[in-house]
């Protein structure tokens, strides 16, 4: 109940700052709306060469991509930890957030928290909706739930790995460049992953397993059979990754020492 | 002149401390590469052409945009916007050298550090798994050097840009994030111009953003040959001239308006 509390605190400052600064919270409206227009460009310009990408049809790629964008919007919202290392370790400010009789990963959470990149999924549901129709796709009542939970699942997957490589600095607080390229890996999870090398696939199932993101949960709703064994695994394996970042977590505070005097 | 090889030399010295980090990077460039490698086989699908390139020059395509993007890209455009929100550029500005120049050969420094680190140990990564073949042509290299020289000025000037504008909004977070996915876009890193319909390729030849990465990227897949890479550096020469008139106002403009903010 205490963290409830907690949370709804946050997020009545973090109102108050975000409307401070309408201009700001408009732009990123738009860079966010940008970013999906990328590769949304992408898609439709390589369907304008081809109509099959590997057996996959136009609108089933666009609805993976659809998919993907809503759990991708709540990781965003909620795990803006890109700049943790430099922000709270090379700065201090981990020993600040130390202090508080709140576990330390969920006050970073909060202090972090991005609301305005929940519209992302607003996009993503209106591309599901648009390919969804074209695709003439039928749902079930508890459909809804599922997908629910496959969204669920998928945004542990990503906080699960980002929290884990942000616990890197309290190993090292040396500057480190993979958040940004992790990013990059992590888009790959919205193409068929039949495409890629089983290498790849292997990594993108089991290590880095961003295909739960999107891929593999999207194949439930499209109907492809042969990926649900896969589909219904997403919300098993966010937990399974949560955990382990959330004991890499605290391990590291126990490490942590601080920087500076 | 030496002033500025000095920073080259330190920022070059500073990112090899840290060098460490980009053992995962090659790492993680490789992955990117393989990727959008089998994403590329997938869209040929068999196919011998698309757009009068063939997969095999379409594999160099990929592996050489984002090597190449390793050299060009920097933060200076973060490095001003977060001088200026901290008041640093300041102490800066009263210091004996160009604000701009000294950034731009920290970038450079940067550039040359993860094209010796990052790109060249990552090729080599790639091409064991990959299907890279390589140009033999001298030239063909030759005209890459002075296009990806080109590259790294046009971004840079573009990064300075945006890192003015700061002086005036003071956060812009926002243009930032957009340039960088105008850039990934309209540059040509991860889809080459020629595959967009012509009436959005007849729009980008008034933009500098091709000068970035596709022109070098078709420079060394051989798709560009004769006139057409002396038509390429060309346009990348001449929007490395004519970004800095906007630079120059903005700039001055800026230090009249300057506030620091804090004390």
């Amino acid at each position: 109940m205490f963290y409830v509390s907690v949370f709804f605190q946050y997020m009545a400052q973090y109102m108050k700052t975000k409307l401070q600064y309408r201009a700001d919270l408009l732009v990123e409206f738009v860079s966010d709306l940008m970013s999906q227009a990328v590769n949304l460009v992408f898609l439709l310009v390589v369907f304008g060469h081809t109509s099959l990408l590997h057996g996959w049809t136009r609108d089933e790629i666009l609805f993976i991509y659809g998919f993907f964008l809503v759990p991708y919007a709540v990781f965003g919202a909620f795990f803006n930890i890109w700049d943790f290392n430099e922000r709270y370790i090379v700065r201090g400010e981990m020993d600040r957030v130390l202090t508080r009789p709140v576990h330390s990963l969920f006050q970073v959470i909060l202090e972090r928290m991005e609301l305005e990149s929940l519209l992302g999924g607003v996009t993503g549901m209106i591309i599901m909706v648009y390919a969804g129709a074209r695709l003439h796709l039928s749902l079930h009542w508890y459909d809804i739930f599922l997908f629910i939970l496959f969204v669920l699942g998928g945004a542990l997957i990503y906080a699960g790995v980002f929290v884990a490589l942000a616990t890197i600095s309290f190993w090292s607080d040396a500057r480190t460049s993979i958040m940004p390229m992790m990013y990059n890996i992590s888009n790959y999870g919205r193409y068929p992953i039949d495409i890629y090398h089983r290498v790849i696939r292997y990594i993108l199932t089991w290590i880095l397993p961003f295909a739960f993101v999107g891929v593999y949960p999207a194949s439930y709703f499209l109907g492809k059979k042969e990926w649900y064994g896969y589909a219904f695994l997403t919300p098993i394996m966010g937990v399974i990754f949560f955990a382990i970042a959330v004991f890499l977590w605290n391990a590291g505070v126990k490490r942590y020492r601080g920087a500076g005097n | 002149m030496d002033k500025y090889m000095e920073m080259i030399r330190i920022r070059f010295l500073m990112m090899l401390a840290y060098r460490t980090n980009y053992y995962t990077g090659i790492l993680i460039y490789a992955i990117n590469i393989a990727a959008y490698y089998f994403l590329w086989s997938a869209i040929y699908g068999g196919k011998q052409t698309m757009q009068g390139m063939s997969m095999e020059q379409m594999t160099i395509y990929v592996a050489i945009s984002w090597m190449a993007r390793a050299f060009y890209f920097n933060n200076i455009d973060r490095e001003i916007a977060m001088e200026i929100r901290e008041g640093q550029v300041a102490t800066e500005l009263i210091r004996p050298y160009s604000y701009l120049g000294m950034k731009t050969m920290q970038g450079l420094g940067e550039g040359i550090f993860r094209l010796l680190f990052l790109s060249l140990p990552g090729l080599f990564l790639v091409a064991l798994f990959l299907p890279l073949r390589f140009p033999t042509d001298v030239h063909t290299w030759m005209f890459f050097i002075l296009s990806i020289a080109f590259s790294f000025i046009i971004n840079s000037e573009l990064n300075l840009l945006a890192g003015i504008v700061t002086f005036f909004t003071l956060n812009n977070e926002g243009l930032l994030r957009a340039k960088r996915f105008i850039i990934d876009l309209f540059s040509g890193l991860i889809l080459p111009i020629s595959f967009y319909p012509d009436w959005a390729q007849a729009v980008m030849k008034y933009f500098p953003f091709q000068g970035i990465s596709y022109i070098p990227s078709m420079i060394v897949t051989e798709s560009f040959r004769g006139q057409a890479i002396i038509d390429g550096l060309l346009f990348q020469f001449v929007w490395c001239v004519l970004l800095l008139i906007p630079i120059r106002l903005l700039w001055r403009a800026a230090k009249k308006q300057l506030v620091v903010q804090g004390g």
